[in-house]
């Protein structure tokens, strides 16, 4: 079973908290660059979590504002890890996506294949290395919450088991009108272990709506598995046909000696 | 045929274009090193939003797809034993041994951990696409300068000639394998990216596009490779067995047109072709310039002449780089949200590689039997 965290966007007051105990839990810099809060903020290698606001319009069209907290969303079937070649990202029993910088060759594939560009890179480093939020694997194996989710003052998260927090998502949108009949992250890409739930539907806050629902590894999956068979089938085809035209034209050559060969 | 190779020397002509090319391959590994020293950001204008560019695109994807000549002449000559096309055997080979070594430098310099590059021969990814590609692209270099050791004990290491020979059947069969597999695996690659590519350029079967492309570009290279070849060292290759070459290339690329407007059909996506935004104004130029444009030559009287069959070499190597480009840079534009321009000295790199490539041809042709090997048995 997998743990997972519930988002109620409803709740967050965009203070920043979790940006900054993400921070301090991990041990990276301030980025000069790039904030972690705001309509700027955006993930780079020193943020692994930021929190957007976003103007929008509620249900009754009065403008208002929401705050989104973006981080790796941990896929329940995750294209990083299946994209890695080197086995550098892997998926935890427990739930979280984590990278292992020691295998990392830096190609950089699991960039171009996460459906919501999290990981990113270290480009002013000489040797630089894939980063992202790794769910303070430490903390989750122990049963602990995340830094960002245990220092939240708002009660934005709630963490769990993933399949537990879906069916009390579930309940809570249910129950409450002024909530958006959707919980992202329940299906998108085969599920995810973070999942959302919000008053102002999920594309006006920047979320990627039009996401497949299958799990992206597995459109790979089916070319990998056929690759030995279509290897070894091609291979005996190829050494038939090699020993067939060959034995042919010499055969015809020996017939008749005048042939063009 | 021993003995004239024997007392001939090593040469290499130097003329004002290969003095350009070799400063051209200079400034380029001043490039290099500065690069593997200082990092990626420096140099490229690769970005968080841009993980890949101009590398991966053109020394990598398009490197590979343009050295398919290879696997396809060793298809046709040695394993098919069509005798008729030996003349460009060993030239098709070496210019494919070639791209792939270039292949191998393209993708040691654009990963970040470059002495990591090993990891996935012991750390097996073996759900990756890309795992396969690795171990794919690396047997089959390997491979190749295997074959080519057949070539080089003519002149050096003559002892071990009698082995390579006796091998190279083997090595044939093997280096068409390979090859197969990663042509295909590459536009695999690209499976993951059902959200993020344009679906002019995502299918589910993208990698029978990739396996495609990759067949019917190796002759269209070849009649490249042989025009050039051809007046540089005076030696033309007939213009009837490049035509039939051609020709077995048309075939494909008609199949490769059905498949893909039916591709298109299926998943309801054809008429975004014809919607006139910037994607599909790419797309279409490359499926007229590359592909239709390249069939009407192959099927009619103007491949009955030297300039014909370098059009449609042209055309069709270039409408396979386009396609490759597009893949990598049109294609993601859209929802990557900003453009990418290679910076000086992405392109400064990317020409370099090409130039060592030249340059290894002319030295290598040179002074190996390349060009001619008549006296080659033809029970091989
Ligand atoms: S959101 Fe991206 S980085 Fe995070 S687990 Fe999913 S695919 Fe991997
Ligand atoms: S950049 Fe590193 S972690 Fe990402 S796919 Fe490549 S080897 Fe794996």
């Amino acid at each position: 079973m997998s743990k997972g965290v519930l988002v109620d966007l409803t709740k967050c007051v965009g203070c920043g908290s979790c940006t900054v105990a993400c921070k301090l839990y991990n041990g990276n810099a301030w980025d000069e660059t790039t904030p972690t809060l705001g309509d700027k903020a955006k993930l780079t290698g020193k943020n692994w979590t930021v929190v957007h606001h976003k103007e929008v319009k509620d249900s009754n069209g009065q403008p208002v504002w929401r705050f989104v907290k973006q981080q790796c969303l941990h896929c329940k079937e995750p294209a990083c890890v299946s994209a890695c070649f080197a086995k550098a990202f892997q998926k935890t029993e427990a739930g979280p996506v984590i990278y292992y910088p020691h295998l990392c060759v830096g190609c950089r594939y699991c960039m171009v294949a996460c459906p919501f560009n999290v990981p990113k890179y270290e480009w002013e480093k000489a040797f630089p290395l894939v980063t992202k939020c790794m769910m303070c694997s430490d903390k989750v194996e122990k049963g602990e919450a995340p830094a960002c989710v245990s220092v939240c003052p708002a009660d934005v998260f709630k963490f769990g088991e993933r399949e537990e927090l879906l069916k009390e998502a579930k309940a809570i949108i249910a129950k409450d009108a002024k909530y958006v009949k959707h919980i992202y992250g329940e299906e998108e890409v085969g599920g995810t272990d973070w999942i959302y739930i919000s008053d102002v539907p999920f594309d006006q806050l920047g979320f990627k709506t039009n996401v497949t629902k299958r799990s992206l590894p597995s459109y790979t999956a089916s070319f990998m598995h056929a690759t030995p068979f279509v290897g070894i089938t091609w291979g005996v085809i190829l050494t038939g046909l090699y020993h067939y035209t060959k034995r042919r034209n010499q055969v015809s050559k020996e017939n008749n000696k005048n042939i063009k060969a | 045929m021993a003995s004239h190779a024997q007392a001939q020397k090593w040469s290499f002509r130097i003329t004002p274009i290969r003095v350009l090319l070799l400063l051209l391959s200079a400034v380029a590994i001043g490039a290099i090193i500065f690069r593997l020293v200082t990092g990626l950001g420096t140099v490229t204008n690769l970005s968080d939003e841009w993980p890949w560019g101009l590398w991966i695109g053109f020394d990598v994807l398009c490197g590979v797809a343009l050295a398919g000549g290879g696997y396809g002449t060793a298809l046709i000559v040695h394993v098919l034993h069509k005798d008729y096309f030996h003349p460009i055997a060993r030239s098709a080979m070496l210019t494919s041994l070639l791209g792939y070594l270039l292949v191998m430098a393209g993708l040691f310099l654009d990963i970040g951990q470059w002495f990591n590059f090993w990891r996935p021969f012991v750390s097996w990814g073996h759900h990756s696409v890309l795992f396969e590609v690795f171990w794919c692209v690396s047997c089959y270099t390997t491979v190749q300068v295997l074959e080519f050791g057949e070539i080089a004990t003519e002149r050096v290491g003559k002892q071990f000639h009698s082995i390579f020979k006796k091998a190279l059947p083997v090595l044939m069969i093997v280096g068409i394998i390979f090859p197969t597999l990663h042509q295909s695996s590459l536009g695999a690659l690209y499976l993951l990216m059902v959200d993020k590519l344009y679906p002019l350029w995502w299918s589910p079967i993208i990698f029978l596009f990739f396996l495609m492309s990759s067949f019917f570009v190796g002759p269209a290279m070849i009649c490249v490779e042989t025009t050039l070849a051809g007046k540089a060292y005076d030696h033309w290759i007939p213009i009837p067995i490049l035509r039939k070459l051609v020709r077995i290339s048309g075939y494909a690329m008609i199949l490769y047109l059905i498949i893909k407007i039916v591709d298109l059909t299926n998943r309801g996506v054809l008429g975004l072709a014809f919607s006139g935004t910037f994607e599909a104004n790419w797309f279409l130029i490359e499926m007229i310039f590359g592909i239709i444009i390249p069939i009407v030559i192959a099927f009619t009287g103007f491949s009955n002449s030297r300039s014909g069959l370098f059009t449609f070499g042209l055309l069709v190597s270039c409408g396979v780089v386009l396609n490759r480009m597009n893949v990598v840079v049109t294609g993601m534009i859209r929802s990557t949200g900003v453009s990418y321009v290679p910076s000086l000295w992405e392109f400064v790199v990317s020409a370099g590689l090409v130039a060592m490539g030249v340059l290894a041809y002319c030295f290598i042709v040179e002074n190996f039997k390349i060009l001619e090997h008549d006296n080659h048995s033809h029970a091989a």
